[in-house]
């Protein structure tokens, strides 16, 4: 399975993740949320940034479902499901994931025919990775 | 004149008086160089040029073939302008586009653009772990989301969702593209015709699209030559004219993954488009044929609307009653492009529509004199109004 490739910008979202916590970058002057994150804020043009906490409720804005050819480790559980998750507090803020039956479960854990767009979903972790799990 | 805000700029002051290509198959013997040679050389020889009088060379960055191998190899004369476009597919109309601006503006007098590629026998540029960017592949690639085709399936998927779109709609552009390659000899679908029984019962590739939603995997080269227009007269084939070239990457825009903006679901193609139908002289309605960028099926509703040939939604709906096929609204990528011709990152797509307005296709619109060709959309694209 491939683990993120990180750089300076997203090195905090990963940092956090990997204690469990949910955070977004936002701009320390006019205090925009961003994503993914970089250098500078396109709104004001700030460098100052800080990472704030969300409330890691969402909602499935679009999702597939991978059938092979695919990497070694990602065909062993395909079928499965990749989700864009809309935040709650921020629904231009969307997030690359799964939706599994608990944190931790394999990416097939939870039946492709049960997904839809506009499902609620909650972040869990495992491994340093968010999770998505129905709430 | 001088160039100056407001002038006529590049507008019809460039033109494409040669074309070449190989033969496109799943695995030819030679390799990308010897393939690039043979395609530069016989659009040379189609122009009536000798290679010595060549001082101009645009391409991808994804080509392999770079400027020193392939100008030593066929023979060029002293290079005065070399350019690559980046972002993969959506590269192609800008070579072009980076040829008749060196050209209408004095840096060269004959240009050549090309594309080599064994991505039929060679090895899918996805499964490279190695060579990823940390950037956006972190936030995509360990969730599984690992190919080009899971990352339009989502935005497919949405589009779907909001507008009422189709699997009947996407295998309207299949078809369309399958038509015409089985009238086209050199297009590896030839002998292949497509039914909607085979589409709606194929293999998933990334649920919501399947196998013929897909390009094919396709080794090949392509190559046109650009010339000044006066030159232009002095060929031997009738020129087709570079009325309008664009190339787009909207404000906010995050590359194929566009998932991050305020509007996902319009891409660079509407930020071409309006440089596009701003610099020229008939609108989208004027279009005798399109050759629109057909990675896979589902960005060609959105490069519709993108384009301005229809409103925002109605990209789905504009693929029915045969309006995609010879003697339909808009007669689409008439060599079968890159779902049934070849995938040699669009570059066929420009050379049928030299073929269209020459009035060569083997799918010949009649009396066309007008042709859209878009690059890759989803990525930062390009686009080119040609015409006779
Ligand atoms: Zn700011």
């Amino acid at each position: 399975m491939l683990t993120p490739v990180t750089d300076t910008d997203g090195a905090p979202f990963w940092q956090y993740a990997a204690r469990g916590e949910l955070r977004v970058q936002a701009c320390g002057d006019c205090g925009e949320l961003r994503f993914p994150p970089r250098p500078c804020c396109p709104h004001c043009r700030s460098f100052a940034a800080e990472w704030r906490a969300v409330s890691g409720r969402g909602r499935v804005w679009s999702y597939v479902v991978p059938h092979p050819p695919l990497l070694p480790g990602y065909a062993e559980q395909a079928p499965y499901n990749v989700v864009v998750v809309e935040l709650e507090e921020a629904p231009r803020i969307r997030l690359v994931g799964n939706v599994v039956a608990s944190a931790g479960a394999p990416l097939d854990s939870v039946d492709p025919a049960r997904l839809r767009i506009g499902a609620r979903v909650r972040v869990v972790f495992s491994g340093g990775l968010p999770q998505w799990v129905p709430a | 004149m001088s160039l100056t805000a407001g002038s006529a700029g590049i507008k019809d002051a460039v033109a494409i008086v040669g074309i070449g290509q190989t033969a496109f198959a799943r695995n030819l013997a030679e390799d990308e160089r010897t393939l690039a040679c043979r395609a530069v050389l016989a659009a040379l020889d189609d122009a009536g040029i000798a290679p010595g009088e060549v001082d101009a060379l645009a391409s991808y960055t994804m080509e392999e073939t770079d400027e020193v191998e392939l100008a030593k190899a066929v023979g060029f004369g002293d290079l005065t302008f070399f350019s690559k476009v980046g972002y993969g597919g959506g590269g192609s109309c800008a070579t072009v586009a980076h040829l008749a601006g060196a050209i209408a503006s004095g840096q060269a007098t004959v240009g050549v653009a090309w594309r080599s590629r064994k991505r039929g026998s060679g090895p899918r540029p996805w499964t490279n772990t190695a060579v990823q960017l940390p950037t956006p592949a972190q936030w995509t690639r360990p969730f599984g989301l690992l190919r080009p085709v899971d990352e339009i399936a989502m935005l497919a998927r949405r589009y779907m969702h909001e507008y009422g779109v189709s699997r009947d709609h996407l295998f309207n552009v299949a078809l369309a593209c399958r038509n015409r390659a089985n009238q086209n000899p050199a297009a590896v679908m030839y002998e292949r015709p497509l039914t909607r029984e085979m589409y709606m019962t194929s293999r998933w590739i990334s649920e919501p699209l399947c196998l013929y939603d897909n390009c094919l995997e396709t080794d090949g080269a392509l190559a046109c030559v650009v010339v000044g227009k006066e030159r232009a007269r002095d060929c031997a084939r009738t020129p087709v004219y570079v009325h309008a070239a664009a190339q787009g990457l909207p404000a906010q825009h995050h590359g194929m993954v566009n998932y991050w903006n305020d509007d996902p679901l319009t891409g660079p193609a509407w930020t071409a488009a309006r440089h596009l139908w701003k610099h020229a002289d008939f609108t989208p309605q004027d279009v005798d044929v399109a050759q629109i960028y057909d990675a896979f099926s589902a960005l060609v509703p959105l490069s519709l609307e993108g384009y301005g040939f229809c409103a925002r939604g109605e990209g789905g709906a504009f693929t029915e009653q045969g309006a995609l096929e010879i003697g339909g609204r808009l007669p689409l990528n008439t060599g079968g492009g890159g779902l049934s011709e070849a995938y040699v990152h669009g570059f066929n797509l420009i050379n049928e529509g030299v073929k269209q307005l020459r009035g060569t296709s083997t799918a010949q619109v009649p009396g066309a004199a007008t042709c859209l060709v878009t690059a890759g959309e989803g990525v930062p694209t390009s686009a080119l109004l040609l015409r006779s």
